[in-house]
């Protein structure tokens, strides 16, 4: 027994039994990775292959020539019904809806859960019970009311249109987000603030909006993930040229007529998936700390 | 001198609930007013009240001889310093303390020059670019009182600012807030659950219970002349000890009967006090129980009492015996010979005495 003489804060020699189990839970992590990369590994690959190479090899062998004309074709040439683009402009369609409504629905869910966290009027938990039964209407509920609302206000089958949806239906998310992280912020800030001089606006801008990051960064992954996947509202309320990319991805893989173009459709789900990933990467850090984010120590 | 700030009675109802009820204060420039009481008495509520954060029932306040009923918080002239110190917490120590005049648009010259003179006056200097989160509690506390300073507002109001603090540094600050009142010469409100910050730092005492002034005074006037048995078992430390007595009238004053354990009931002379019932409550504080024969005076009578407890304190030491069925606490000098279980002769030393109904608890003398 060699454990006697080693001191308690070095790790002891581990025992047979402990490594095997070790390399268990590894072998069976491995495999739930492999399994959900699966599908990326051949969607990649695909994308990456020839048509020919397609048509005569295995879906999971890799390409024996790498070439990115897929990729190409389904940027700036592939047919959405009658227009033969690519994804391009309606990539920078979902560019043009996300980012506004993204914002401006973070913004307001900002204002909307500083009001009802710390400035406790009469109503506000009713305001906010009802914001969040807003949350789980389902989708295909408000398609009806929502396209007359915009025809009435001009709006259909615009961009700006999409982009009003996408607040109005953000809202009771973005709202909870941020009226969740300030009802942690002690109540003696804004006192000291009021005391100080500073009105509703001025303790907004100068003490809550800085505090915020952390809940901010989650709202706009929260967000920009909804919006730019979004599918519903955008086949909905969108006419040919205002369409966004998820819709213009359908379009592309069963307008198709005679060959199918796998290559094509998977280097164009790839595109349109790309963003939200990209998010993700860049501000996946803040986002679990941000949702694990409940007190902020003055 | 007309009053800084002039409470009149004022109350403020949450709904059917009553916090405060009939609160009439006033004081002059330059006092040092604690509010009092054990938590839940409207203390915080009422200095809330004064500063304008919670919006007032009835009555009216006034600062400096104006009404501020339907004055917003910023346009009182008031600074307040928080329990949880409420720092900016993205803002650095010297944008806290300079928040307020940026808000109100001071040219940054003043800023400047205010923030440097405050920093030095709390020597908190070298805190100037840290954040709230990388100071410690004590640093903090500084750093409010700075924000609050630096404004040179007619009212200062401070919530318990002293009871996040370890009790060292309680010690420590309290005197320097009174200190700071010392030298600014300027008028505070501070509210305190704690008997012992009011004592020390006060000018005038307001002891708060169930939203109701119990009594307002000096500090002597609070402790040697309590208006009630509440303020007299609430001030002070060891409380004040209240006795069940009988009186009788005697040819100059009164006799005042006290049960005890064994043998025959303990016999006083009190001072002349006008109508006193038959029954009483007898309030001696513990210094003026001592050893017989340490103190002499007419108003000094010994009797022989059992000691239950002897408690040494350093610098004192406290014995507890019965009398009239309660626990009833002495000051000894520290050598005394007193030992538990035996009989000791006591000194009661009636010159302070207090005496209350038992039933309303209202002071009869």
């Amino acid at each position: 027994m060699s454990d006697f003489s080693a001191p308690p804060a070095v790790s002891s020699p581990v025992r047979p039994g402990q490594i095997a189990l070790r390399w268990l839970l590894f072998s069976l992590l491995g495999l739930f990775a492999l399994f959900y990369l699966m599908p990326l590994f051949v969607m990649l690959t695909t994308s990456l292959k020839s048509l020919e190479e397609i048509r005569s090899g295995s879906l999971v062998a890799l390409p024996r020539e790498v070439t990115f004309e897929a990729w190409r074709t389904a940027w700036s040439e592939a047919c959405t019904g009658i227009q033969c683009e690519g994804l391009r402009p309606y990539f920078w369609n979902s560019v043009l809806l996300a980012v506004p409504a993204v914002l401006i629905s973070t913004f307001l869910g900002a204002a909307n859960g500083y009001i009802i966290a710390q400035w406790n009027f009469r109503g506000a938990n009713l305001i906010f019970s009802a914001m969040l039964f807003g949350c789980f209407i389902p989708f295909q509920v408000v398609l009806l009311p929502m396209a007359r609302m915009l025809g009435l206000m001009g709006l259909a089958g615009t961009i700006p249109g999409l982009i009003f949806a996408h607040v109005i239906y953000g809202i009771g998310f973005t709202t909870l987000f941020f009226r969740n992280f300030y009802v942690t912020i002690p109540g003696d800030l804004v006192k000291a603030a009021k005391v100080d001089g500073a009105g509703f606006f001025r303790i907004f801008w100068s003490i809550f909006l800085p505090l915020s990051l952390p809940i901010i960064v989650v709202t706009v992954i929260w967000q920009f993930t909804q919006i730019w996947n979004d599918f519903l509202f955008g086949v909905s309320f969108s006419q040919a040229g205002t369409q966004p990319v998820t819709v213009a991805l359908n379009n592309i893989v069963n307008s198709t007529t005679g060959v199918k173009e796998y290559n094509v459709d998977m280097a164009a789900a790839i595109i349109a998936g790309l963003p939200t990933l990209l998010v993700y990467v860049v501000a996946g850090k803040y986002f679990i700390r941000g949702l694990t984010a409940g007190s902020v120590k003055g | 001198m007309s009053p800084i700030l002039n409470i009149q009675s004022l109350s403020k109802n949450y709904g059917a609930v009553e916090i405060l009820k009939d609160v009439n204060v006033a004081i002059d420039p330059g006092d040092f007013l604690v509010l009092v009481g054990p938590s839940g008495c409207g203390k915080s509520t009422l200095l809330n009240c004064i500063a304008g954060l919670e919006p007032i029932s009835g009555g009216s306040i006034s600062i400096d001889g104006r009404d501020m009923t339907q004055v917003s918080p910023k346009d009182r002239d008031i600074a307040m310093v928080f329990q949880s110190y409420a720092l900016y917490p993205t803002m650095t120590v010297a944008k806290n303390i300079t928040f307020g005049m940026k808000v109100r648009g001071v040219d940054a010259a003043t800023q400047a020059r205010k923030l440097a003179e405050v920093a030095r006056q709390l020597q908190i200097e070298p805190l100037l670019d840290r954040r709230p989160g990388q100071l410690s509690g004590g640093q903090r506390q500084r750093v409010a009182m700075g924000r609050a300073l630096v404004r040179d507002p007619k009212l200062f109001l401070f919530d318990e600012p002293l009871s996040n603090l370890d009790a060292k540094l309680r010690v420590s600050m309290r005197s320097e807030i009174k200190k700071l009142h010392q030298n600014l010469g300027a008028t505070m409100v501070y509210v305190t659950h704690d008997q012992i910050e009011a004592m020390t730092l006060a000018t005038k005492i307001v002891v708060m219970k169930g939203g109701m002034v119990q009594q307002i005074g000096t500090p002597a006037e609070i402790y040697n002349h309590p208006a009630n048995l509440f303020v007299a078992d609430f001030m002070g430390s060891p409380a004040m000890n209240l006795i069940p007595a009988r009186t009788q009238r005697a040819e100059s004053g009164v006799q005042i009967e006290i049960t005890r354990p064994e043998g025959a009931p303990m016999i006083l002379q009190g001072p002349q006090v006008q109508d006193l019932p038959e029954d009483v409550i007898l309030g001696l504080r513990p210094e003026d129980i001592i050893e017989a024969g340490m103190r002499s005076g007419a108003s000094v009578q010994a009797a022989k009492c059992r000691i239950d407890l002897v408690e040494p304190a350093g610098a004192d030491t406290y014995v507890v015996s019965e009398l009239g069925g309660r626990q009833v606490t002495a000051r000894l000098h520290a050598e005394t010979k007193a030992q538990p279980g035996a009989m000791l002769d006591l000194a009661f030393d009636l010159a302070k005495v207090s005496f209350f109904a038992p039933d309303t608890g209202e002071r009869l003398n």
